[in-house]
Parts: structure tokens; C-alpha cells; sequence
């Protein structure tokens, strides 16, 4: 270890891993992951919300799972609960949508609404 | 670095290790890999949580939903509901950690929302066998900034300024100490951590090597370079196999990283760390014991002057700072010393560990701020005595301390108050009493390990903590005289100014501070040849009620054969016979025995 950048740099990289372990978060991302959603393909859809959430350094944003959210013909679904804001329920999401719906609503706050569950009807 | 969406943190303490959280874990990663979710769900074995009563502990990310008592045949449903299909099992939570059906986050907890986490910040936080969660913690960045920005009479004043007192029972000022050490010129200086922790019931120390080996490693570091030493000792005994484990991997990584060994930093500063395994004996724990142990001599005392600081190990300047002293240093350097000093005393400063037991609902370890009353710690973390048991005292200070009662619960915790209650803050041992304890054989118990632990160097403690003890032994069998009483105390005094090390200046007071709050207990076994708590068995008889139907169970039952009585008959107990081993008392159907 030559100079402090350098272990500043190695924390940088380490403080993704820890991440998780915050639970003080405001901003919860939550993918429905009982077999319904499993089948539909939430497994690389929650996978990838972690990468994208890590990579964008979105250190308020949690990513949970749930259980069934009780739609389960829409699935996968995800939820996102932003403090004082409605919650958003997003339907039929996949690997693409979630990297959209990471840089739009997460990143610059604007719901994707073509994805919402509201665009259905 | 592989990025996963879920930790389970399961607790590798020793404690929660002897109820098998090894296998537990295990169990955890052997099913994870059947369920093909080893590339998204981590295990992790990090220290030791604190609530060990509710042991053993598995913390899964990032929800925080806490699993207490668990078992090894709930791995499977926590991994298939909870990990696999997002449903955290609910019926498995520690109770107190759900709202309703809302799940707490662990700070709002009763347990641990009063508690301060400095010392112990990283225990059961991370996995203390792999550095980078450590510097993902801001870890070896106070030993950076000393190594770049700082010379050491700065690091010392800093310490200087934190007011920072050691917490390895003396409660020395760290920064005098190192400022001591510091000025003298010898070829070779030496930092020594102490971690022989030889106080029945304290296991803090152990704690934070299991939980967070580098902190104590980066901690030396600084203090090597603030007196300008560069060899460490750590003196840790061997009966603690995972903190040793623990601290050879965290030596090992920081090495190999260059946070220890020659030119950290690019300063010039080089810094070397042994371990040395101690036998456990108590008196290896006093400083100068400690030095010749690990010289290789006998671990016996000698005199003060000179002090370490002057003339320590192998005839060197060196300072000896215990684990926990250790563990806030890094901390102290980073957040500065007003940040310590926003929390605790004022003339003791920031948090300390205790470790809470005896007639105690959540036993285990609890960090928190200097000035806490031992009343929220007794009962807002502690929860009070379990069945509903009215608390009697609380010891504290371990076989050097003494006891504190009822009325002086208010007492806000520091070095000074407890001492002038004539107890001791010790290592931060808290054993809890409530009015089945009898205190003069909780003086005994304690008079009894320092009787054992004495080295024999000095006459006042080789020889008349025994004598102490074979007074309480006539005390508690009732064979006393109010004369005894004085002699004891006499004797307790004379021991205390004369003997040579620590061990023996403090071994009275757990009788003197007894014989202070409940002189009237130690007379009811002398004057009335009674023991009020209904404790010693000398003093006890048991008899059989009317309510005897005669089934004969507890003749039966008697060893001793000294049950008298025919079938259907009330049955009679020969006192001069009985050897009060209370058989009889658990085989009656009919609750017909009692104890006078
Ligand atoms: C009998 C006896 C046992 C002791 N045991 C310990 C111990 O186990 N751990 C410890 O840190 N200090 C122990 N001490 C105190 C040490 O002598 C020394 O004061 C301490 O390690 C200094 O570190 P600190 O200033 O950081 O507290 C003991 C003292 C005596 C008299």
C-alpha cells in the first residue's frame, strides 16, 4: 500500500458488496419472486436491478423480493416506493426494461409509464 | 468482484458457535447451491452480534430480518421461502424485531436502540476474515491519514485530547500513557495489546478480535508509530481458538496488502505484529505478569515503578493498551477526538462494552455510551430479571469489583461513579442478582477464583485471601461468630494496602462491598444461623409437610436412606442424616417437601 488514493480506491470498490447490508433506505425496489414470477423470469429481472443499482453507485435504493403480489398472469412485477410518492407497479418486465426503468424513474425520477400496469387497460 | 442480491450473515462468535452456528451455516450454503442461487445469495460468518441469549443468530440482506434460536432444520424453509421465493418466515424472526407484521430495522430493537456502537461497530456487521469488508468500513484509513498526515506528537494529542481511558480496568488516560512512552530514546520500542481477558463472565475483548481482528491490528499500528515503536505483541490466550484463527488470517491479509511489514504507506514507518498465546491465568493479565510471560519467564508481578513505559518488555520502552482501549483508537483518528467526547462523560468519554449475565433476560453483549444509568441497561436492554424476580444487585468489575444495590440503579455509568460506590468498572463484567442470590456466597464464589488464580509472589494475597476464605466458608456454615465478621474485615483492609500487584489489592472487594450493602445478610448467617436467600446448604433443612400422603417416591428417591415413614404414613426426614441433595424435594407428586 503505497498512498491513501489508493486505499480510497479499494474501498470504493469494496462499499458495493456492503451496500446491501443498509437498511436505512429510502427508496425500495421490490420484484415479486413466488413461483409465478419465478416461472415468468423475475429471477434475472431482480439480478439485473442489483447490477444496474451497484453500477449507478444508488446507494438510498433498496432491492427486495416479495412473495406473490397477487397478479401473478402479469408477472414478472416490480414495485418501486419512492418516500412521499405513490407506488409505481410495474408489470411484464424483463432484463431491457429494467436497465430503462433504472435510468428514468430511479435515476431521474420519471416513471416509465408505457410499462405501469396503468398502460395495460 | 461478484455482485449478489442477498447476505446471509450468520453469527461465527463463540458463543453462538457452541450451539453449532458452524453447521448451520453450512447447512445454509450446502442448500443454496441445491437450490442453484449460489451466484446471487452470499454466506457470510461475521462476530458476534451482542444478543447471544437469542443465539444462535442469522441475519439475511437486505431486508435485515433477523432469525434468533436458530436451528439446523430451518435452514431449508428460510432458503426455499425466504431466499428463494421473497417470503421472509415470519414465525422464525426474534420476536421483538417485528411491528405487527412489520419487520423492525435492528436499531429500533429494544435491545440495541440504546446502545452505541463504537467499539463494537463491526462485529456482526462484517466478515472478519476478508480485509476488504474491513476497509469497505473505512477501514486502515486512520492509519493512512496518521502515515501521511500526521506526525506522532499530533496522534498523541489527539488521543490526548479524546480522553480516552483504558478499558482494560485501570482506566489510565491512553494518551498520558503513549506521551509517556513516547520521549524515551532505545533502539527497540514495543506496542502490546492485551487480550489475556481473564474476568469470569467478560467476554468483550474476545468479541472484538472474533468480530473485528483489524481494527485492533490498525489500532497497534498507529500506536507504534505515535511512540515510535515497531514490533507488536498481541497476548491472547489460547482458550479463544477462533479470535486466535481469526487474528493469524487478518495478520496475514494486511500484510499482504502492506498495511503491515516495512514502509506502509510509503512513509519509512515499518510495523511487524506476533501473536503470543497466553495459559489463562488471571494474573497474566496484569501488565508486568503479561510482559514476563511473554518473555518467557513465569507470569508473575513486579513492582511499579518503573513502568512499562520506561522499562517494559525485554527491558524496552513499551505501552500495553487492552482490545477494547484498541479498538476505538482507529476511530478516534478519523472522526476526531470531539467526536468522541459527544458521547459518554465528561471525565469518561465515549462508550463501553459490557458484558450482561446472571439473572438477566437478553444475555449478551451491549455497547453503550458512558453516563447510561445501570437502570436502562438493566431493564430497557437488558429486559430485568426473568420470572418476574425482583432485582437484588448487580456486580460489576468482575472478582475485582464489587456489587451495587437496588437504590443506587440510577447511578449513571463511569469510571468514577462506580468506584465510589466501592465497586469497579473492571473489564465491563455485569452480573445481575435477583433475591435468590445470596451474597455472601457470590463473595465466596468470586473470593474463591482469586484464591485459586494467586500467583504466591506476595505474602498478603498467596496467604490471606485464603484466610478470608476460610472465614466465609464458616459464615456459610453457619459456624461464625460476629468477631469472625470483623476479622474479615480487618483482614480485607490489610490485604488491600499491602499486596503487591493488582490481583491482590482488589481480591476484597467483593466482601467488603457485600459486607457494606448487606451486612445484615452476613449477620442472619452468623447470629441466626440462617441463609435469607435460602442459598447455603449448610444452613438449609428441608422438611415434609401435612400434605404427605405417604407414597413413599422420596424414601425411595434418598440416597442417603434417611427418609422415615410406612406406606400412607406422613414420612419424616432425619436432619442429622440428610445431605440436603433436595432428591426427595423433586420426586414428591404432592409438593409436600420444603426447604427452611
Ligand atoms: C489481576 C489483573 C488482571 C488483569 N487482567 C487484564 C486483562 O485481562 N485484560 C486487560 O486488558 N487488562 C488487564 N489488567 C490491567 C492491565 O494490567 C493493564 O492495566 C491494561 O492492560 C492496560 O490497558 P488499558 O490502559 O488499555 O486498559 C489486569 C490487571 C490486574 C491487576
Amino acid at each position: 500500500m503505497k498512498t491513501l488514493d489508493e486505499l480510497k480506491k479499494i474501498r470504493e470498490d469494496a462499499k458495493k458488496n456492503l451496500e446491501l447490508r443498509n437498511t436505512d433506505k429510502t427508496i425500495r425496489v421490490v420484484v415479486g419472486m413466488a413461483t409465478c414470477g419465478i416461472s415468468a423470469g423475475a429471477r434475472p429481472v431482480l439480478q439485473t436491478f442489483v447490477e444496474e443499482v451497484s453500477k449507478r453507485k444508488l446507494h438510498n435504493v433498496q432491492v427486495v423480493q416479495t412473495g406473490c403480489i397477487g397478479m401473478c398472469t402479469y408477472e414478472p412485477i416490480v414495485e418501486i416506493t419512492m418516500p412521499n410518492e405513490e407506488k409505481v407497479t410495474y408489470v411484464f418486465m424483463d432484463t431491457d426494461k429494467v436497465k430503462k426503468v433504472v435510468s428514468d424513474h430511479l435515476v431521474n425520477g420519471r416513471v416509465v409509464v408505457d410499462y405501469t400496469i396503468g398502460a395495460l387497460k | 468482484m461478484a455482485l449478489y442480491r442477498s447476505h446471509v450473515l450468520v453469527c461465527g462468535g463463540t458463543g453462538c458457535n457452541s450451539s453449532k452456528s458452524d453447521m448451520i451455516r453450512q447447512r445454509f450454503e450446502e442448500k443454496i447451491i441445491e437450490m442453484g442461487l449460489d451466484k446471487e445469495v452470499q454466506v457470510i460468518s461475521t462476530g458476534c452480534f451482542g444478543l447471544c441469549e437469542e443465539g444462535p443468530i442469522v441475519v439475511i440482506y437486505p431486508e435485515g430480518a433477523f432469525y434468533s434460536r436458530m436451528k439446523i432444520d430451518r435452514v431449508d424453509r428460510i432458503v426455499e421461502e425466504h431466499l428463494f421465493k421473497g417470503r421472509i418466515v415470519k414465525e422464525y424472526l426474534y420476536e421483538e424485531s417485528l411491528d405487527k407484521d412489520k419487520l423492525k430495522s435492528l436499531n429500533e430493537v429494544d435491545f440495541y436502540s440504546k446502545q452505541k456502537r463504537v467499539a463494537l461497530r463491526n462485529c456482526g456487521v462484517i466478515n472478519p476474515e476478508d480485509i476488504s469488508e474491513y476497509i469497505a468500513r473505512d477501514g486502515y484509513l486512520a492509519l493512512g491519514k496518521v502515515l501521511t498526515e500526521m506526525t506522532p506528537v499530533d496522534v498523541i494529542q489527539v488521543m490526548k485530547d479524546s480522553g480516552l481511558r483504558g478499558r482494560g480496568g485501570g482506566g489510565f488516560h491512553t494518551g498520558l500513557k503513549w506521551g509517556f512512552a513516547a520521549p524515551n530514546q532505545a533502539d527497540q520500542k514495543y506496542v502490546i495489546c492485551n487480550a489475556d481477558e481473564g474476568d469470569p463472565g467478560a467476554f468483550m475483548d474476545r468479541s472484538v478480535l472474533e468480530g473485528d481482528p483489524h481494527a485492533v491490528l490498525e489500532a497497534m499500528a498507529i500506536a507504534g508509530y505515535a511512540i515510535g515503536a515497531t514490533k507488536g505483541f498481541i497476548y491472547v490466550r489460547a482458550e479463544y481458538p477462533i479470535a486466535v484463527k481469526r487474528l493469524e488470517i487478518a495478520i496475514g491479509q494486511a500484510k499482504e496488502m502492506g498495511l503491515l511489514g516495512k514502509n506502509i504507506f510509503d512513509s519509512g514507518f515499518d510495523f511487524e505484529i506476533e501473536i503470543r498465546l497466553g495459559a489463562g491465568a488471571f494474573v497474566c493479565g496484569e501488565e508486568t505478569a503479561l510482559i514476563a510471560s511473554i518473555e518467557g519467564q513465569r507470569g508473575m508481578p513486579r513492582n511499579k515503578p518503573p513502568f512499562p513505559a520506561i522499562k517494559g518488555l525485554f527491558g524496552k520502552p513499551t505501552i500495553i493498551n487492552n482490545v477494547e482501549t484498541l479498538a476505538n483508537v482507529p476511530q478516534i483518528i478519523i472522526n476526531g477526538a470531539d467526536w468522541f467526547r459527544s458521547f459518554g462523560s465528561e471525565k469518561s468519554p465515549g462508550t463501553k462494552v459490557f458484558a450482561l449475565g446472571g439473572k438477566i433476560n437478553n444475555t449478551g453483549l451491549v455497547e453503550i455510551p458512558m453516563g447510561t444509568t445501570l437502570r436502562e441497561v438493566i431493564y430497557d436492554i437488558g429486559g430485568g430479571c426473568p420470572n418476574g424476580k425482583a432485582f437484588k444487585a448487580v456486580q460489576t468489575g468482575g472478582p475485582s469489583g464489587g456489587c451495587i444495590t437496588a437504590d443506587y440503579i440510577d447511578t449513571k455509568i463511569d469510571f468514577d461513579t462506580l468506584t465510589d460506590l466501592g465497586s469497579m468498572m473492571g473489564s465491563g463484567g455485569m452480573i445481575v442478582m435477583d433475591e435468590d442470590n445470596c451474597m455472601v456466597d457470590i463473595a465466596r464464589f468470586f473470593l474463591e477464583f482469586t484464591v485459586e488464580e494467586s500467583c504466591g509472589k506476595c505474602t498478603p494475597c498467596r496467604e490471606g485471601t485464603k484466610r478470608m476464605l476460610e472465614i466465609l466458608d464458616l459464615i456459610t456454615q453457619g459456624k461464625a461468630t460476629l468477631e469472625d465478621l470483623d476479622k474479615l474485615e480487618k483482614l480485607a483492609i490489610n490485604i488491600k494496602n499491602t499486596a503487591l500487584c493488582g490481583l491482590g489489592q482488589t481480591a476484597p472487594n467483593p466482601v467488603l462491598s457485600t459486607m457494606r450493602y448487606f451486612r445484615e445478610e452476613y449477620e442472619a448467617h452468623v447470629l441466626e444461623k440462617r441463609c435469607p436467600a435460602g442459598v447455603c446448604k449448610s444452613l438449609l433443612s428441608y422438611y415434609i409437610t401435612e400434605d404427605c400422603r405417604g407414597c413413599t417416591k422420596c424414601a425411595k428417591q434418598c440416597p442417603v436412606n434417611c427418609i422415615e415413614g410406612s406406606v400412607k404414613k406422613l414420612h419424616i426426614i432425619d436432619q442429622d442424616k440428610c445431605i440436603k441433595c433436595g432428591a426427595c424435594m423433586e420426586a414428591c407428586p404432592f409438593d409436600s417437601i420444603i426447604i427452611k
